[in-house]
């Protein structure tokens, strides 16, 4: 699959900012992140509704028809595209309630606990729709796999939590407080990932293996011998997207390194051996570190992932 | 809309013969030249006359090479366009109710207007069959020539999709797949008509018609070679049995 | 049951108005003469359809019939005259007026007409109106006039006419509802597109066989039974091999032959007389055959008579043989057996053997019989007409090489032999074929006058020696040697030879060359480069061009335009009038007879008109014999719709066939009829006349057809056809090799003549495959035609550039594997005349001997209306490039010894892996040629059809 700027850049701005959205009241209502501090709250919830508002809009003007965008949540009950764009557009109430008083109000206690759940909850329903997108596309056998919804969410998690620690750093907090989440998510991550890895070809070749059935003659093999276009068309330059083996499995190292063992590195190991000032200066650059690998996973997601028709194009 | 019919009244639909297709691309220029005018018009092209030369195209014929299990190699066109799905997630994953299938007739068709252009139908259909127009921002996809087969200002018999009215070798059909006593349903059953991709699960209402066994001999089964004439006298056998037969002739 | 608006609620109009109008034409997307209707909104072409009434395509298009609207308003359109200012070659011009268009092309013919009227030489291509073309050379008064009918496949007609006849190509047809066996063989397109594929549908249909013999598996051969991927150049060899296994075993149709063609003829044995290997006649004329009852030579089918097919005989001491001893003789040896033959044609002896046991199975144990009585010429009248359904179409692939004439007669001869000429379920004939063999006149030009019409139409079929066009020293009167020793027998000409022999001034210099059609600077010509150097050389004495002047008329911007000195710029199909005639290629079928016409759907937004108006507007200026009145001026003021209608060939025989006299009641023949385009146009633009149904086979035999021919005007006197398996026109040519006669070869080719001149089918190898050394150049190269390409003419059409913009070379995996090429690999293909670069496709489906590319995809910078980053340009390969134009020798033409068909089939090559740096563009690639005058740059753009949108809901 063509993997268009666009969309890299919207699943892996939203992916962060719905992270932080789906951490930050959880961690508040339990006590990791102290509830006192509005300008905390403010560098949190800001940037994290900024990343999901331009993840959003970047999809938007992506579109052939920007000005119709508004549609697209009328498909709620069958399309997961829709569903995304409602359940995008649901999580602003409670996200920017909870904003709103963390922020403005100075306080989340009380009845805001359950602004604060329903932020969360709505984040993690927004992801999964996300990844629900890719996990219902049969003609993409990579994607239709539920370890690519939870490649979303663990990602967005984990990206989420990589900022989230970065600013709360920034306000004096010691990141030691994070340390079994991050654990817990850089595991999570780390299996979905890998599992997801793992299948990726067996299931293409599952596919690629019957060529006949794509031509009503099953059991035969066929060689493409000629295109109906010499030149691409729509079709392969959507779907027809190729990146040599060697290539994908190098920039899969970098990614790996980056998302799983930067992370893990310093999210997990180093915040039980450094004293803050030092770990500042490891937590900064490996959380843009992190960034930067799932945007490589993200192109890789796409750039991997091969669409049936192109078997047509005998492309194997 | 998206959500898809439990039922569609009729179930129209082509059969394509890839026994007969010898891939003369009359389908594909005929489907081009009667679209761009019509329901989905323009079918626009983006550098006509220069390098990187794409258009949009609802139909478009392959060749292949095909081997059998046993080894025989032949060659194989394949025409691809829509084939309007009963099961059609290019439906379902449409976000804005654009990308619809007829209850009436099954056919699968974008409403223009509702489109944005998100282009997520064509990564949910398995066969290719949507091609985007870069200019217009909307996807386009075959219509079963929708505003053919109704259509009153054409010919009762003119009333059939493009494709199938140009196909020099008769090797396109279109009936209703839904009747099993139509012409096209009973050369489905004859020919032991195909699902492309039945694992997809779209369940294509479009059915294609393998390679027909090669016929191997006229007749007789017999493949072996002549046998020569009987020598008779001098001359050559075929003298003789010249002049013998000139004689039972006269 | 059409259905009816199922009201969906969709918002959707499923019966939005489709047209203003509708109006008939026939198509010229290529010379395949369909009939179309083209439905009309706003003036704009909405839509072009098949014309289901038409007898040749019944309503269905091809892939180019479709795209029509895309060359119609191609940006590649010439827009005005055009006057070269830069060197030719350049393509600098400066547009002019038509009346200095014509005032200048005038001068410089009436120049040539009142001195010497062979300098000129006018050579039109894919020209559908040679007859008025051909017309107003000879009353011009120059010999050198052909349309491309020599480059193209005159072996076939040749083969054909000195045959049966008639011919394959589009003269004849597979009787398609009854044939059980259908042989094809080197077939990829031709211009019985339409009719091909509708045939081969209903075959498919049926479940009869079909096979095809072709090097390439695409195509028709993809969808056969059984493809016999043959050696090129060998076809002749295997069909005599096939010749050979039937007359073993008996299996040939003695009653058919004694009747309908000259095997009971008796040939004479006189070796070194005049009169050896000629037909025995009588006093008048008439062969004789043996009879067996009387003992004596006889008129054939004299009441009474038997006529022998074997035996020697004697009459006035020179033994004589009839033609199916001379038959049996040759091909019952050896030398013909499946097993000598199949290495040669890289086919098993057993598939020989079984094809044969094929052939003869349906022909005898499965004829066809149908309940039409019918009379044949000897008035014995037939209850049922009984048939052998075993039918052939052959084409290029067997036309194209230097045997070609030779194995096309050997085709023939198989189709003889069987019985399977124009019988139920065989091959058919098409009105007004067949003729009597060989046909009508002889070439006219033995002498050429200024101010002098000729004395006949300037091409024909010689009979003999007498009738080639030589000075009395030997020298060719034509600028393309047709008809001489290099290839007596040249009736279509020789175009391909006449760039090349006027600038050497071989035989001798002309003044003005003037081209119709033809895009002979590039696709159309063998040794591209050869062929602008001769275009281009200039007399090193006087720095003039050897060519003086060029006119040429073109419609689009092809390559050759940059060569021209005059451009005269042609009308769309859609935008003139056109008559497709019986005195040309008509579109009849094996059931009637038909011709068509074009009218104007659109007029021209452009300062363009059409040719055949301007012809005989240049013919009324240089006051040419049939052009003019008495008072000089114009005998065809309103153009060539008032020429179709009241031109007249011969009393009552004019262009169209159809509503002739004054009521308009006659068809054939009759006065001329005011109303006639009105009435074609009424008809849907044709006109198809069915014969009796008792006349619709055996017509070469058949007295209801031959009457009804007559009765048309296709030919002259109803006596039988009498089809030649052996020829002696041929054998006349040989017995002058042989030392015989006042006309003689000279002496370099007497050898040649006398081996190619034989008067039974024969086989040689090619001239290429002779000459090569298959070490050096170990495989054959061929092109074939993309169905949905015109030559030169698709790429400038957007929607089918979109499909085909770079062809590839395609060879077989076990080949490419053996020189260490990998599938998509650039490589050379290197023949004697030079090396050209592409792109490779490895397949399956060809001879492994055998590479091949499709024709005519690559293109010149500057040509088409096209970028010139185009993959056309850049990719695109020709192998007319490779195509050597002469033979070995260097001094003779690549082409059939016998008839000139130019041989492009023939090309042996090498291929090699061109080097890293030389990956990803073609070579040669020549310098781009100026825009011309007023071309505007492409838009990226192009929505054609935006302006009939109609998404309006229903009411
Ligand atoms: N390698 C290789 N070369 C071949 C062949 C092959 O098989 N292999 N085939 C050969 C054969 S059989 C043939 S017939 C030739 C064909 O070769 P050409 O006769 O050169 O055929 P086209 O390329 O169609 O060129 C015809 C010209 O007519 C022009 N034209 C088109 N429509 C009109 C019109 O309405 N009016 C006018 N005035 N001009 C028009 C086109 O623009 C073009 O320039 O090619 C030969 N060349
Ligand atoms: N679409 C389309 N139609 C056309 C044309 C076109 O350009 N495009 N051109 C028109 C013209 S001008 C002509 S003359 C006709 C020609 O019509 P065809 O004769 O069909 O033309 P080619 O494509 O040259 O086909 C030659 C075939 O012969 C095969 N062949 C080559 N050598 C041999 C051999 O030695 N033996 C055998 N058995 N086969 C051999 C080739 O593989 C090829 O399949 O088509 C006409 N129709
Ligand atoms: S073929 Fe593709 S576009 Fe057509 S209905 Fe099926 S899934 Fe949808
Ligand atoms: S591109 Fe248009 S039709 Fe396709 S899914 Fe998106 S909105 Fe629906
Ligand atoms: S049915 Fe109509 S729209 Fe669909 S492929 Fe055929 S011609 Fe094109
Ligand atoms: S028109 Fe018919 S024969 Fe030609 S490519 Fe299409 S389906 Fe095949
Ligand atoms: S064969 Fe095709 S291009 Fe040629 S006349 Fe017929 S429809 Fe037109
Ligand atoms: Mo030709």
């Amino acid at each position: 699959m063509h993997p268009a700027a666009s969309v890299i850049l919207f699943t892996t701005a939203s992916g962060i900012g719905y992270g932080i959205l789906a951490l930050a009241p959880l961690l508040v209502t339990y006590g990791v992140l102290p509830d006192d501090n509005r300008w905390l709250g403010a560098s949190l919830m800001l940037p994290a509704l900024a990343l999901v508002t331009i993840g959003l809009l970047s999809s938007t003007f992506h579109l052939g028809h920007p000005e119709r965008a508004w549609r697209a949540i009328s498909q709620w009950k069958s399309s997961w595209l829709s569903r995304e764009g409602v359940m995008a557009i649901i999580s602003y109430v409670p996200a920017l309630t909870y904003s709103y008083a963390w922020v403005v109000l100075g306080s989340v206690d009380g009845p805001w606990v359950w602004a604060g759940f329903a932020t969360a909850l709505t984040a993690l329903a927004t992801l999964f729709t996300t990844g629900m997108i890719y996990r219902s596309l049969k003609p993409i056998p990579a994607w239709a796999t539920n370890w690519t919804v939870a490649s979303y969410l663990s990602l967005g998690l984990l990206t989420g939590l990589a900022v989230l620690v970065s600013v709360s750093t920034g306000f004096g907090l010691h990141p030691i407080r994070f340390q079994t989440l991050a654990v817990i998510l850089v595991l999570a991550a780390a299996i979905a990932k890998n599992r997801y890895w793992a299948r990726l070809h067996k299931a293409w070749e599952q596919h690629a293996q019957n060529t006949g059935a794509a031509l009503a003659s099953p059991g035969n093999t066929v060689r493409s011998v000629e295109w109906p276009h010499t030149e691409a068309n729509y079709v392969l330059k959507e779907m027809g997207y190729r990146v040599a083996r060697k290539h994908a499995d190098s920039l899969r190292a970098v990614a790996r390194n980056l998302l799983l063992v930067v992370p893990a590195a310093v999210l997990c190991v180093m915040p039980s051996i450094l004293p803050l000032p030092y770990l500042i200066w490891m937590i900064f650059p490996g959380t843009l570190l992190t960034l930067a690998g799932v945007a490589i996973e993200r192109w890789l997601f796409f750039a991997e992932a091969k669409h049936v028709v192109t078997l047509y194009y005998g492309v194997e | 809309m998206t959500c898809l019919p439990e039922k569609t009244t009729r179930k129209l639909g082509l059969v394509i013969d890839l026994d007969t297709c010898v891939g003369c691309q009359a389908c594909v220029t005929n489907c081009k030249e009667w679209n761009t005018g019509g329901h989905m018009a323009p079918l626009t092209d983006t550098n006509p006359y220069g390098a990187g030369a794409d258009g949009v195209w609802f139909n478009r014929v392959h060749s292949y090479e095909v081997t059998t299990p046993e080894g025989n190699s032949q060659s194989l066109h394949f025409p691809r366009s829509c084939l309007h799905c009963e099961d059609a997630a290019c439906v379902t994953v449409c976000p804005t109710g654009a990308s619809y299938k007829r209850i009436s007739d099954g056919i699968v068709l974008v409403d223009e207007d509702k489109c944005i252009g998100c282009k997520l139908c064509s990564w949910a259909c398995p066969y290719g069959a949507r091609e985007y127009d870069v200019f217009e921002g909307v996807m386009k996809k075959c219509t079963l020539c929708v505003d053919r087969i109704y259509n009153e200002n054409l010919d009762e018999e003119d009333r059939v999709p493009a494709c199938v009215l140009t196909c020099p070798t008769g090797a396109r059909h279109y009936g209703d797949l839904g009747d099993p006593q139509s012409d096209v349903s009973r050369l489905v059953r004859k020919r032991n008509g195909q699902d492309l991709m039945p694992e997809m699960g779209y369940r294509p209402t479009n059915k294609y018609l393998p390679q027909r066994e090669k016929i191997a001999n006229t007749a007789t089964g017999q493949t072996t070679a002549l046998a020569p004439l009987e020598d008779t006298s001098g001359a050559s056998g075929l003298l003789g049995w010249v002049d013998r037969m000139l004689e039972q002739m006269d | 049951m059409p259905l009816r608006d199922p009201k969906e609620n969709d918002g959707l109009n499923t019966s939005p108005p489709v047209a203003d109008e509708v109006k008939t034409t026939t198509c010229y997307m290529c010379a395949g003469r369909c009939g179309i209707r083209v439905f009309l909104k706003g003036g704009q072409i909405r839509y072009i359809q098949g014309n289901r009434d038409h007898p040749v395509n019944k309503g269905v298009l091809c892939g180019k019939g479709a795209a029509g609207i895309m060359n119609h308003c191609s940006p590649a359109r010439l827009r005005k005259p055009l006057k070269r200012v830069g060197p030719r070659g350049s393509g600098e011009f400066e547009e002019i007026e038509w009346d200095e268009a014509l005032s200048t092309a005038t001068t410089w013919l009436d120049d040539i007409r009142t001195t010497d009227p062979k300098k000129l030489a006018f050579f039109t291509g894919r020209d559908q109106s040679q007859s008025l073309t051909g017309w107003w050379a000879k009353q011009f008064g120059t010999p050198n006039y052909a349309a491309h009918g020599g480059l193209c496949s005159v072996n076939m007609a040749a083969g054909g006419l000195y045959s049966i006849g008639g011919s394959f190509w589009e003269f004849g047809e597979p009787d398609w509802d009854h044939t059980r066996l259908f042989l094809m063989f080197g077939v990829a397109e031709d211009h019985d597109s339409n009719p091909i594929k509708i045939g081969l549908g209903k075959l498919k249909e049926r479940g009869a066989k079909v096979i095809s013999f072709n090097p390439a598996r695409t195509g028709y051969a993809a969808i056969s039974d059984e493809w016999v991927g043959i050696r090129p150049g060998t076809d002749g060899l295997l069909v005599l091999a096939l010749v050979h296994e039937l007359l073993r075993a008996g299996k040939v149709d003695l009653d058919y032959l004694l009747q309908f063609t000259n095997s009971s003829w008796l040939v004479q044995q006189a070796p070194g007389s005049e009169k050896d290997g000629l037909f025995l006649r009588d006093t008048d004329g008439k062969p004789l055959v043996w009879d067996r009852n009387s003992g004596s030579a006889v008129p054939q089918k004299q009441p009474g008579a038997k006529a022998a097919l074997s035996g020697t005989y004697s009459v006035f001491g020179t033994p004589v043989i009839p033609v199916f001893q001379l038959i049996a003789d040759r091909y019952t040896d050896e030398a013909y057996a499946p097993d000598t033959v199949a290495e040669q044609c890289g086919v098993s002896a057993e598939t020989i053997k079984r094809l044969a046991a094929e052939i003869a199975d349906a022909a005898f144990n499965h004829p066809v019989t149908l309940p039409i009585a019918w009379t044949d010429t000897d008035g014995k009248r037939h209850e049922t007409m009984v048939g052998r359904p075993v039918s052939m179409h052959a084409m290029r692939g067997i036309s194209a090489h230097s045997n070609g004439f030779q194995t096309c007669r050997s085709l023939h001869l198989l189709q003889m032999l069987i019985g399977a000429v124009d019988t139920p379920g065989s091959f058919r004939y098409k009105p007004p074929y067949p003729k009597p063999v060989p046909p009508g006149p002889k070439a006219a030009g033995q002498t050429s006058a200024p101010e002098t019409p000729l004395d006949g139409m300037p091409l024909g079929f010689p009979t003999g020696p007498d009738d080639l066009l030589l000075e009395d020293d030997g020298t060719p009167r034509r600028i393309d040697k047709a008809f001489t020793w290099e290839n007596p027998m040249s009736a279509h000409g020789a175009m391909h030879r006449v760039i090349a022999n006027a600038a050497a001034g071989d035989p001798y210099p002309i003044d003005t060359l003037f081209m119709f059609m033809a895009n002979m600077a590039w696709n159309s010509s063998m040794d591209i480069q050869g062929t602008i150097d001769a275009l281009t050389a200039t007399n090193t004495d006087t720095g003039e061009y050897c060519i003086p002047h060029i006119i040429y008329s073109d419609a689009y911007a092809s390559e050759t335009i940059a060569y021209a000195d005059l451009i005269l710029p042609d009308t769309t199909y859609l935008e003139r009038w056109d008559c497709i005639s019986l005195l040309d290629r008509p579109i009849s079928n094996a059931e009637g007879a038909g011709d068509a016409i074009r009218q104007p759907i659109v007029e021209p937004d452009r300062d363009v008109r059409p040719f055949q108006t301007v012809l005989l507007d240049l013919g009324a200026r240089l006051r040419l014999p049939g052009f003019v009145n008495e008072d000089g001026s114009a005998k065809f003021p309103g153009g060539y719709p008032d020429y179709i209608v009241n031109h007249e060939r011969g009393p009552g025989i004019g262009p169209l066939a159809g509503w002739r006299g004054e009521n308009g009641a006659g068809q054939g023949k009759g006065s001329v009829n005011a109303d006639q385009l009105e009435r074609y146009i009424e008809n849907g633009c044709f006109w198809h006349c069915d014969m009796p149904v008792e006349a619709r086979y055996f017509k070469m035999g058949n007295k209801a057809y031959l009457d009804w021919a007559v009765g048309m005007g296709f030919i002259r006197s109803a006596d039988a056809i009498i089809m030649q398996l052996y020829s002696e026109p041929v054998q006349k040519f040989r017995n002058a090799a042989r030392g015989i006669g006042k006309k003689q070869p000279p002496e370099h080719l007497r050898k040649r003549v006398e081996q190619a001149c034989d008067p039974l089918p024969s086989w040689y190898p090619t001239f290429e495959d002779s000459a090569t050394d298959p070490e050096d150049f170990p495989l054959h190269a061929l092109t074939q035609r993309p169905m949905h390409h015109y030559h030169s003419w698709g790429s400038q059409n957007a929607w089918l550039r979109q499909i085909t913009a770079q062809n590839r070379l395609f060879v077989h995996h076990a080949t490419a594997a053996k020189y260490g090429i990998a599938d998509n690999d650039w490589v050379w293909v290197e023949s004697r005349n030079g090396r050209v670069k592409g792109q490779v496709k490895l397949i399956d489906g060809v001879n492994p001997n055998t590479v091949w590319t499709w024709n005519a995809i690559g293109k010149r910078g500057g040509s088409w209306g096209l970028e010139k980053d185009s993959p056309e340009v850049k990719k695109g390969f020709l192998l007319n490039h490779i195509i050597p134009d002469k033979l070995d020798d260097g001094s003779l033409s690549n082409s059939d010894p016998i008839t000139g068909q130019a041989a492009w089939f023939d090309l042996r090559v090498r291929i090699s892996k061109a080097e890293p740096d030389e990956q990803g563009e073609t070579e040669p690639m020549f310098e781009s040629t100026a825009d011309l005058p007023g071309a505007t740059p492409n838009s990226t753009r192009l929505d054609y059809g935006r302006v009939f949108e109609t998404k309006e809901p229903v009411e």
